[in-house]
């Protein structure tokens, strides 16, 4: 059946004649969308036909015989046929070389293991099929940035179902996951930075085998990009207790969609995660303001380094070794904020001191550069005294000059 | 010692100094040689500040050759190294790039002076070709120097600089392939720029000098045609100041001036280093070369792509070239075979030019 469907495809797919794009592009309204649509599609540019999917015969021109179920004509497929359609190329790992040697040819095993193909497999015609995340006729390639799967749009594709509170009501899940999405570090990352490999929802859900990930893994999920976080969390002394919260790990302090900036307002103070458990006098409560105050402190002092190394080179002094030094500074301040994970002082401690160090002596060298600012500055009023008194000298000696001589 | 004894000692060793050099002659000849006294004199000290701020060159460009290295890999680390490390070398760097800019503004305004006071008319052609040849190697020094840092900005800008001299007519590609010392601005673009810089542009320039010096003595300083009839018809002689002492100390207190501002110059604004050249990075923003190359520069950025068939920047060089030829040639149609000049016409040439000059720049600058 399989070979039969692909001796039918590759006779579809042979350069030449396609009656039904001939046909349907002259059509008028729903019946020519379809063929226009397709004229942009990856499928075509690769030489496929309306056939390959919907059968017949693209060599005919009388409808009759093209669009005749003796001709293998199938018209629209069922819902429940499509992922198995599409799959007869797509998990077929010799088709694809052709096409692209490292295209992977898992999606629909995968897809199997999904809650969409889970609940399609049980008949749930709602759930989202390859079409509904692709496109049906103008489907481009993932790296396309008009594809609905691109980075960028993938998170509007999933919300035009899960932002849907009465399509999604039988299912009895949120659908303020979107709206979560667009307020977080994320989407920021992604929208505003451009970084296309900030994640979107596939990144933690998976995209063809997608389903939410079990609390158990929530650390694993984000450890895969936060490696650093995820292994001082691992030997931390939350992760015991933060495992076992329904929420998952991660999620007790970060939120899931709406994962916002982390500040270290969030470590001390009146808006701060840590005191939603910890007494500010308990152990827990004067770690975190300690993890606190040590981050500020280095944060200010890095601030007081870029300021008079701002104003040194800004009075034209040659402050260039200073400035691209504070770069480590920072990094310092970034891995101390990292090792807030551990939930330790004295893993903090050490970034933390490694930073205050480099500050202090970029704050030195501003000084320096400011402190021989003025050196110049007092130099030059010496020799511009000087110049001037030579030049009231040279005056007055051709003044002299001139009065001998008359 | 008896203040006669030392009378007749000086007086011996004046002496021994006469026979060997002819000393008494040289004085002689200064204490004759005059400068004539109008409302214009004050022009003349531009060319003496000009040569002051050449010397000014010289002195630093030696200092800094001591520590610059004019590979890719070490000039920029060099010259920071001087602005860090090297007692004085910020000043001296400083010094060095701004009399650079100083000097070929000073020898503008000389320039722009001599047009003015119509000075290069007969006999004074050739002092004015020779002039002008010193200002095109005041440029070249100013192009050549300015990649040396190896910085982004002047990495950049030499590589449109050099892009530009491709468009000159048939020689064009070779020309840029010789600049560059390949098809792209690299090492060996530094190096050969190095060497024009310190070896052929100052021995250029020191033959052009002495030519340009020994006919200004042998012509004497050039009086306004207007001065010249007024007192033709008042029938009194021209006043004169002695070139020695009078004229020499009013150059001098022009050249403590000269230093005045370049001191506070380099002390409050020192030059800028700025960030190493990554010949792999795209080009900054806002591009652009020394004041004195952005009205050409700016000109070209405004020509159209094609221009009656041709390449914009094609029509552009050659209009510059044009431009220059007729600029050179000045004496030639400015002048009249009985030493006249046609007055209105270079006038109102140089008022155009200048108009020119700086509104191209200051719109390239603020653009």
């Amino acid at each position: 059946m399989r070979r039969a469907f692909l001796f039918l495809l590759a006779a579809a797919t042979l350069p030449g004649k396609d009656s039904c794009l001939d046909c349907h592009s002259q059509l008028p309204g729903d019946l020519q969308k379809p063929a226009l649509a397709f004229r942009d599609s990856v499928h075509l540019r690769n030489q496929f036909t309306c056939a390959s999917c919907h059968g017949g015969d693209p060599n005919s021109d009388d409808p009759q015989v093209a669009m005749s179920r003796t001709r293998g004509f199938v018209g629209v497929p069922a819902r429940t046929a499509i992922p198995k359609l599409c799959a007869q190329c797509h998990s077929n790992p010799d088709f694809m070389r052709k096409y692209n040697p490292s295209e992977r040819v898992d999606q629909y095993a995968e897809y199997a293991t999904s809650v969409h193909g889970q609940r399609l497999s049980r008949g749930d015609t709602k759930v989202a099929v390859c079409v509904d995340c692709h496109g049906v006729h103008n489907i481009v390639p993932v790296r396309d940035p008009t594809s609905p799967v691109y980075p960028l749009n993938l998170p509007k594709t999933c919300a035009h179902c899960h932002a849907q509170a009465a399509y999604m009501a039988p299912y009895k899940i949120a659908t303020d996951q979107y709206a979560n999405y667009l307020k977080s570090v994320h989407w920021e990352e992604l929208s505003q930075r451009g970084d296309l490999s900030a994640p979107n929802c596939a990144t933690c859900h998976g995209n063809h085998g997608a389903r939410p990930p079990a609390v158990s893994s929530v650390a694993a999920v984000c450890g895969t990009c936060h490696v650093f976080e995820a292994q001082l969390f691992e030997k931390s002394p939350h992760q015991p207790v933060f495992s076992s919260l329904p929420t998952g790990a991660c999620v007790v302090c970060h939120s899931n969609h709406a994962i916002l900036k982390a500040t270290d307002r969030m470590l001390s103070g009146r808006d701060a995660i840590c005191s939603q458990c910890h007494e500010p006098d308990s152990a827990g409560g004067e770690t975190a303001a300690k993890m606190a105050a040590m981050i500020g402190s280095l944060q200010k002092k890095i601030e007081a380094a870029d300021a008079i190394l701002g104003r040194a080179r800004d009075s034209g002094m040659e402050v260039s070794d200073a400035i691209e030094r504070q770069t480590d500074a920072r990094q310092s301040l970034v891995k101390a904020r990292a090792n807030v994970h551990a939930f330790a002082v004295p893993v903090i401690s050490q970034p933390i001191q490694a930073g205050l160090a480099i500050a202090a002596e970029d704050y030195r060298a501003g000084e320096n550069a400011l402190h021989e600012r003025n050196v110049r500055r007092k130099g030059l009023a010496i020799s511009l005294i000087t110049i001037l008194i030579a030049m009231a000298g040279l005056w007055l000696t051709l003044q002299w000059i001139r009065s001998r001589r008359s | 010692m008896l203040p006669t004894q030392r009378g007749s000692r000086a007086k011996a060793v004046l002496a021994w100094l006469e026979e060997r050099t002819a000393w008494d002659s040289i004085r002689e000849f200064v204490s004759h040689k005059a400068v004539p006294v109008h409302s214009g004199t004050i022009w003349y000290a531009f060319g003496g500040v000009t040569l002051f701020l050449f010397f000014i060159q010289v002195v630093t460009g030696i200092l800094l050759l001591v520590y610059y290295r004019p590979t890719p890999n070490d000039a920029y680390e060099s010259v920071q190294f001087i602005m860090t490390r090297v007692a004085f070398g910020w000043l001296i760097r400083s010094i060095h790039s701004w009399s650079a800019n100083l000097m070929i503004l000073a020898a503008f305004v000389h320039m722009f002076s001599v047009v003015f006071l119509h000075a290069y008319r007969r006999p004074r052609e050739l002092v004015w070709f020779s002039g002008v040849g010193l200002l095109a190697l005041a440029l070249a020094f100013g192009f050549s120097g300015y990649l040396l840092p190896w910085n982004t900005i002047s990495y950049f800008a030499t590589k449109v600089g050099t892009d530009m001299a491709t468009f000159v007519p048939w020689i064009g590609p070779a020309l840029g392939r010789y600049l560059r010392g390949g098809n792209a601005v690299g090492g060996a673009t530094l190096t050969r720029f190095f060497g024009f810089h310190v070896a052929v542009l100052p021995a250029l320039t020191a033959l052009l000098l002495l030519v340009h010096l020994g006919l200004v003595q042998k012509f004497g300083i050039s009086t306004p045609p207007w001065v010249q009839e007024r007192f033709r018809r008042s029938g009194t002689e021209i006043p004169q100041m002695p070139f020695f002492p009078d004229f020499f100390l009013h150059e001098l207190m022009a050249w403590y001036g000269a230093l005045a501002v370049l001191g506070a110059l380099a002390a409050l604004f020192p030059w800028e280093l700025g960030e190493k050249a990554n010949p792999f990075a795209s080009a900054p923003a806002g591009i652009r070369p020394e004041w004195y190359f952005l009205a050409p520069f700016y000109t070209l950025k405004l020509i159209p792509g094609h221009i009656f068939g041709l390449e914009g920047e094609l029509v552009g060089v050659l209009g510059f070239g044009l431009l220059a030829l007729w600029w050179v040639t000045l004496p030639l149609w400015g002048g009249r075979p009985d030493g006249s000049v046609r007055m209105k016409l270079v006038t109102g040439a140089g008022v155009a030019l200048l108009a020119y000059l700086a509104t191209f720049a200051l719109l390239g600058y603020l653009r």
